[in-house]
């Protein structure tokens, strides 16, 4: 990243350097000590600064303490419950509760099918609207990318019309063959989550790989058109390794987005019939502990879901670099 | 690309260009259109309908019209409720979008354009931020809310709303690229101070670029629900979104026809926007592709 900016900056620098007349300084002002004028841009980025410790690494820290103390309620219940220093006290009421490690399951076979299967309709997706036999390509990138618009929740809310045994316009169309699709049974209930999420993201991230489409240079195009290569060759051996990069990002960003599965699950839950469950996801899961007054437990499946997702993002993209190495 | 296409033709005219593979590129398509208009076009369809028939039939055809009295009785279901809450989504998705792209605009502008000291590791930081999960951070910042009884308090959205490690991120790409450090130099010389430069010079620089950071955060806060429904439970305080899914899961209370019209009605100031904006979102994504 800094890569791509700092060229600008660095031919910008030559120029200046080029043209000013020797011994100016770059920065010629005349009261302040250097000193001063080293931090002064510190305070461009003070509130930021501010803002950012206070509501990113303030709750990291408030939640990583938080999780080492337990709850201990008295004998007869009577008094409130008070908490106390135990560090592995609610890390191991996680790891042995099975409704949040069945969550941490869940969510993990969510991302290792939702993900590749997004990402694989995202890619083809993109190839067509870069393929030259495409008409009308504005009209198909803009339908695509229009449930980007719709926040996740209205989605969500939409989709759930879409299942519901009393309006789904599916299982009316399919009534008059016999056939209907249970969206809310049991094994099914985890896919149709997945598909108002492949439908909200995938045309998102066919916009962001066929950008990365577009920076191919024509004539690397034009020269394996001219030593015959069909059209799906072209894609498959220059286009696809082309667009490797945006791959991994929107890979890891969909990871990302796997874990911190909340909205669709919530908005179902009340119409699918039990088989979506207030603890279906590790943050709906974490979510009901606080309802349930456990902060501390809260903090704890908290920072268990963080750990994970930090050790997947970063497994992936240490795996990827080997690949590319290799 | 279409002088691609036309050197292309004009050397090797219609390869693959053939009628059946322009056939199955567009029936793709075709079919994709297909899957992401549906629920959408049975959305309008169905919020069209007269009150009461929103699931009847198969809900793909327009039958009657009752929209107008549709919005009607959702302006008067509690009290008028939904306009409120749609007023309260406009007002921390503004506030909130334009106090976090001036704040994104001013670190992104010093990131680009200065050295100081500690700038890698603030640079550093704020990436690793933009990959952690925001819902994680959600619980804790509820937890640190009610402790300062900030719960029920609009700043309890607006602040953690305003940080984005990702529109910081973007308005460092765009200012590396769009300022350039002679006018920036030039405007030394004449002796504007450093805070004066940046809100005449590099301000107006990056200017269709703040647009898109701003659309970005504004998509991010109306989409944003865990955090306003745990810190918002005065329903006339809260956003639309989790004004409707309070509603959703009401079940009787609230008859299940006006959340299809309160859907709907909901959606458009966003699907209007994203339209009227395109080319805004493209210039984000692409400078999102090339990290």
């Amino acid at each position: 990243m800094t890569h791509l900016a700092d060229p600008v900056r660095a031919s910008a620098h030559r120029g200046t350097d080029g043209t000013s007349p020797p011994g100016r300084s770059r920065r010629p002002s005349t009261r302040t000590t250097p000193r001063a004028r080293r931090l002064r841009p510190l305070l461009f980025c003070a509130p930021f600064i501010v803002l950012f410790a206070g509501m990113y690494l303030a709750p990291i820290a408030y939640a990583a303490v938080s999780s080492l103390f337990a709850l201990h309620r008295t004998g007869l219940g009577l008094t409130a419950p008070t908490a106390r220093f135990d560090p592995l006290s609610n890390y191991t009421q996680a790891l042995q509760d099975d409704a949040f490690t069945s969550s941490l399951v869940r969510v993990a076979l969510f991302g290792v099918v939702q993900v590749p299967v997004m990402l694989g309709i995202a890619l083809l997706l993109a190839l067509l609207f870069d393929a030259k036999s495409a008409r009308g390509r504005g009209f198909f990138r803009l339908s695509s990318f229009l449930p980007y618009a719709i926040p996740g929740v209205s989605a969500a809310l939409v989709w759930s019309f879409m299942y519901s045994s009393q309006s789904s316009p599916i299982n009316r169309l399919l009534e008059p063959l016999g056939a209907a699709v249970p969206f809310f049974d049991e094994d099914l209930a985890l896919w149709s989550v997945a598909n108002i999420v492949t439908w909200s993201w995938a045309g998102y991230n066919a916009i962001i790989i066929y950008s990365a489409l577009q920076s191919i240079p024509s004539e690397v195009l034009e020269a394996a058109r001219m030593d015959g290569a069909s059209a799906i060759r072209i894609a498959w051996s220059i286009k696809i390794p082309a667009v490797r990069g945006a791959l991994v990002l929107t890979t890891v960003f969909s990871i990302i987005g796997s874990a911190q599965l909340f909205n669709e699950p919530t908005v179902l839950q009340p119409v699918s019939g039990g088989s979506i469950s207030s603890t279906f996801t590790p943050i709906m899961s974490a979510q009901s502990a606080v309802a349930a007054g456990n902060h501390h437990y809260a903090a704890a499946q908290s920072v268990l879901l963080a750990v994970a997702v930090g050790v997947v993002s970063f497994a992936f993209f240490k795996l990827t670099e080997r690949k590319g190495q290799a | 690309m279409s002088t691609v296409s036309g050197k292309r033709v004009a050397l090797r005219p219609r390869r693959e260009t053939a009628p059946l593979s322009r056939g199955a590129v567009l029936g793709l398509l075709g079919l994709s259109a297909l899957y992401f208009l549906f629920p959408l076009w049975w959305l309008v369809v169905s919020a069209s309908k007269p009150f009461g028939e929103q699931f009847s039939g198969t809900g793909l055809w327009f039958d009657g019209f009752g929209l107008f009295d549709n919005i009607a009785r959702l302006s008067s279901q509690d009290g008028g409720i939904f306009w409120r809450w749609m007023l309260n989504s406009v007002l921390y998705c503004g506030v909130g979008a334009l106090v976090g792209t001036a704040l994104s605009a001013l670190t992104g502008y010093a990131l680009a354009k200065y050295d100081f000291p500690g700038r890698g590791a603030l640079f550093g930081t704020i990436l690793a931020a933009v990959l952690v999960p925001k819902v994680l951070f959600t619980l804790p910042l509820y937890l640190m809310f009610s402790g300062v009884h900030l719960i029920d308090n609009p700043l309890a959205v607006l602040l953690p709303s305003v940080v984005s490690p990702f529109g910081v991120y973007l308005a460092r790409v765009f200012a590396a690229q769009t300022v350039p450090d002679e006018v920036l130099e030039s405007g030394r010389l004449d002796g504007a101070g450093e805070f004066r430069i940046f809100r005449s010079i590099g301000l107006r620089m990056m200017l269709p670029a703040l647009v898109t950071i701003f659309l970005f955060q504004l998509v991010e806060i109306w989409n944003n629900y865990l955090l306003p429904s745990m810190v918002l439970g005065d329903d006339r305080l809260q956003p639309v979104t989790v004004g409707l899914v309070g509603w959703n899961a009401s079940h009787v209370a609230v008859p299940p026809p006006l959340v299809v019209i309160g859907s709907l009605v909901s959606v458009i100031p966003l699907v209007i926007a994203f339209l009227a904006l395109q080319r805004f979102w493209r210039a984000g994504m692409t400078a999102g592709a090339l990290k």
